[in-house]
């Protein structure tokens, strides 16, 4: 397909012969130079494109996609962390193991827990919080701003003050549930309280960073669709129903797909709020998420194969997600 | 997925009808505000989620200016101590701080610099130069945003060991170069920001695709790169598990790994380790006090549409 850029690509030659033919006359010599000229042009213009993508590619190469095959290559075999560099033929025997183990599928069940209850609740108030700063406010940017302040806040100083929060003794939770007439909560220990608490750093981080994702896309549904549903008699909240959320309906497709795949690698959260210092998500693994397993069994019990294996089976179950996701919404665009 | 990005610089005309602030840029201008004004219940709703978000923050400095004895009292102290320049001194010290935060300002602000010139540089090329090839690789580089860097852990970590590059910090700036979405991103931008009569006017003038580039393509980009180095420099900032694996607190840590490592140890200080967190969040909070707005504005530019 011939591009517009091509067609006033050649000024050179453009410029000499309008009418197509060379103009009598010029020196041999000038024609050489333009036709040098010329040459270098269409080089340009051919080649630069994959010039300006090259940089991004390479690395993308060496530091992405060369890593993530050798992944794979490493979950076959047997690799010490002593001594990463050597490789000994094991075959699926790291699948083996790691499906054996009842710890594997603990982490899974965990990770696939902590992802549900930190992600649904997350976008929800994340939903809620763009609704209301799409409204008219006073000092809208303050309240943006205030919404965004822990996402600027790493995953090490938001797991270090959450674990004082929750503390069992003299955490602040425990000591405002007391006023409610609750008993203190042991969010270390308990199965359910120390998912929930996990799960609330990832809520507290995330959640404003999705209501200015969600603003966004609000600011940016026609007023004409809001003024027919008010002409029709719609109150705010049918409003909200029955225009907002249907046209929001893409962008809450790309922060699911998001938060999951941020929900299936979660690590720094569970390995800092785990009181003993350790890797395993708490003394009966009580909140050992994938992503922990895989540091516990590479890093701490010196098994890279083995964590290798983990690796790719995280991404064997993000690929299924995906799928899933895709017909999902396939499904949705369809019946729409 | 089809994916556009809010136009900043060319507001839909019918969208403006009697905005005062017909001509500014960012997000707010075309559709700003809502439909309705905000009633009480809002603002009361909104003071509790802020509160929400920026209490932990707060109890943070405070929790830093205790000691161990009192943060083991109840009920929790809600004000400040005394301790507070003590402990921020002590952490500083223990934590290897003052090091961390040139590794950490070093690593993040190469990779912000750098990720937003390739960034740009591939943008521009998938937006508006024509290749062979160009739309399969731009879905490769759409499902590389997708893939998470987890996975690549273990080869890295075994590159490394094979380069001897633990604890130096190529081994951490290197890897965080690979920024998929910035690519995304820059394309977005360019394909509404830069017009075409822009670039054949250059090509008129016979000027190279890579002249093209540094007199019209960086100029007009200008806004969106600044967006996502800060995007980039916040990610790599806070980044931890890699750093984390490959940087030892006592060989050149960044700022996280150091922090992480404060609470190791048998009775470990709270209040310490409180001061270590808000040493390693104050430099962001500020970026983000000073520079609020245009943050803002970048994420919610950058959200992604269908």
């Amino acid at each position: 397909m011939p591009s517009r850029h091509s067609i006033a690509a050649s000024p050179v030659k453009g410029g000499a012969a309008p009418a197509g033919s060379p103009p009598a006359g010029r020196a041999p010599e000038e024609e050489r130079r333009r036709a040098k000229l010329s040459r270098r042009w269409q080089r340009d213009l051919r080649w630069s494109p994959y010039a300006f993508v090259a940089p991004f590619f390479a690395l993308f190469i060496a530091f992405g996609l060369f890593p993530l095959i050798y992944t794979g290559w490493a979950s076959l075999h047997t690799v010490e962390l002593t001594a990463p560099t050597d490789m000994e033929w094991a075959g699926l025997k790291n699948y083996v193991r790691i499906f054996d183990d009842e710890f594997f599928w603990n982490a899974a069940r965990n990770t696939l827990i902590i992802g549900v209850i930190s992600t649904v609740p997350q976008l929800a108030m994340a939903m809620g919080i763009a609704h209301l700063l799409n409204y008219k406010l006073r000092g809208s940017t303050f309240w943006r701003v205030a919404m965004l302040a822990p996402y600027a806040t790493s995953v090490a100083a938001a797991a270090l003050v959450f674990v004082l929060l929750f503390g069992r003794d003299y955490g602040m939770i425990n000591w405002a549930l007391g006023f409610v007439g609750l008993d203190a909560i042991d969010w270390q220990n308990d199965s359910w309280a120390s998912k929930l608490a996990v799960s609330t750093i990832v809520i507290w981080r995330w959640t404003g960073y999705n209501a200015l994702i969600y603003l966004a896309a609000m600011q940016a549904i026609p007023h004409d669709l809001y003024e027919s549903a008010a002409l029709d008699g719609a109150s705010r909240w049918r409003q909200f129903f029955h225009v907002t959320l249907p046209s929001l309906r893409p962008t809450i497709l790309f922060t699911v797909v998001v938060s999951t795949i941020g929900a299936t690698q979660i690590f720094g959260e569970p390995l800092l709020f785990d009181a003993s210092k350790g890797a395993s998500g708490g003394g009966t693994h009580q909140f050992q998420t994938l992503g922990l397993y895989l540091y516990e069994q590479g890093w701490i019990n010196q098994h890279l194969g083995r964590a290798s294996a983990i690796a790719w089976s995280m991404f064997a179950i993000l690929i299924l997600i995906g799928l899933v996701n895709s017909v999902i919404s396939r499904r949705l665009r369809a019946s729409s | 997925m089809t994916t556009t990005l809010t136009p900043p610089q060319q507001p839909a005309p019918e969208a403006v009808p009697d905005d005062k602030a017909r001509k500014t840029r960012g997000p707010r201008s075309a559709r700003a505000g809502g439909q309705f004004h905000a009633g009480p219940l809002t603002y009361v709703i909104l003071t509790l989620f802020t509160l929400g978000s920026l209490f932990p923050l707060f109890w943070t400095a405070v929790a830093a200016s205790r000691d161990n004895a009192r943060l083991a009292e109840t009920p929790p102290p809600l004000w400040f101590g005394a301790n507070l320049s003590d402990k921020l001194a002590v952490a500083w010290e223990d934590a290897n701080l003052g090091e961390a935060f040139l590794n950490t300002t070093f690593v993040a602000g190469t990779s912000a610099i750098v990720t937003c010139f390739l960034s740009a540089m591939a943008g521009f090329a998938f937006a508006k130069l024509r290749f062979k090839g160009r739309n399969a690789l731009l879905l490769v580089v759409i499902g590389t945003m997708m893939v998470p860097p987890q996975l690549s852990v273990i080869p890295l970590y075994m590159m490394v060991a094979k380069l001897d590059w633990s604890d130096q910090l190529q081994a951490v700036l290197l890897p965080s170069l690979v920024n998929a979405f910035g690519v995304f991103f820059m394309r977005q931008y360019l394909t509404q920001a830069l017009p075409d009569e822009l670039i054949e006017a250059g090509r008129v003038d016979g000027a190279s695709t890579w002249r093209i580039m540094w007199h019209i393509v960086f100029p007009v980009a200008r806004p969106a790169m600044a967006v996502l180095a800060m995007l980039k420099f916040v990610e790599t900032w806070n980044d931890f598990l890699w750093p984390f694996l490959v940087l030892t607190q006592h060989g050149s840590p960044t700022v996280q790994v150091a922090v992480a490592g404060l609470g190791r140890g048998y009775t470990p200080d709270q209040a310490l380790i409180m001061a270590g967190a808000l040493l390693g969040t104050l430099p962001l909070l500020l970026v983000f006090t000073i520079f609020g707005k245009q943050i803002v504005g970048g994420i919610m530019q950058g959200a992604v549409k269908g």
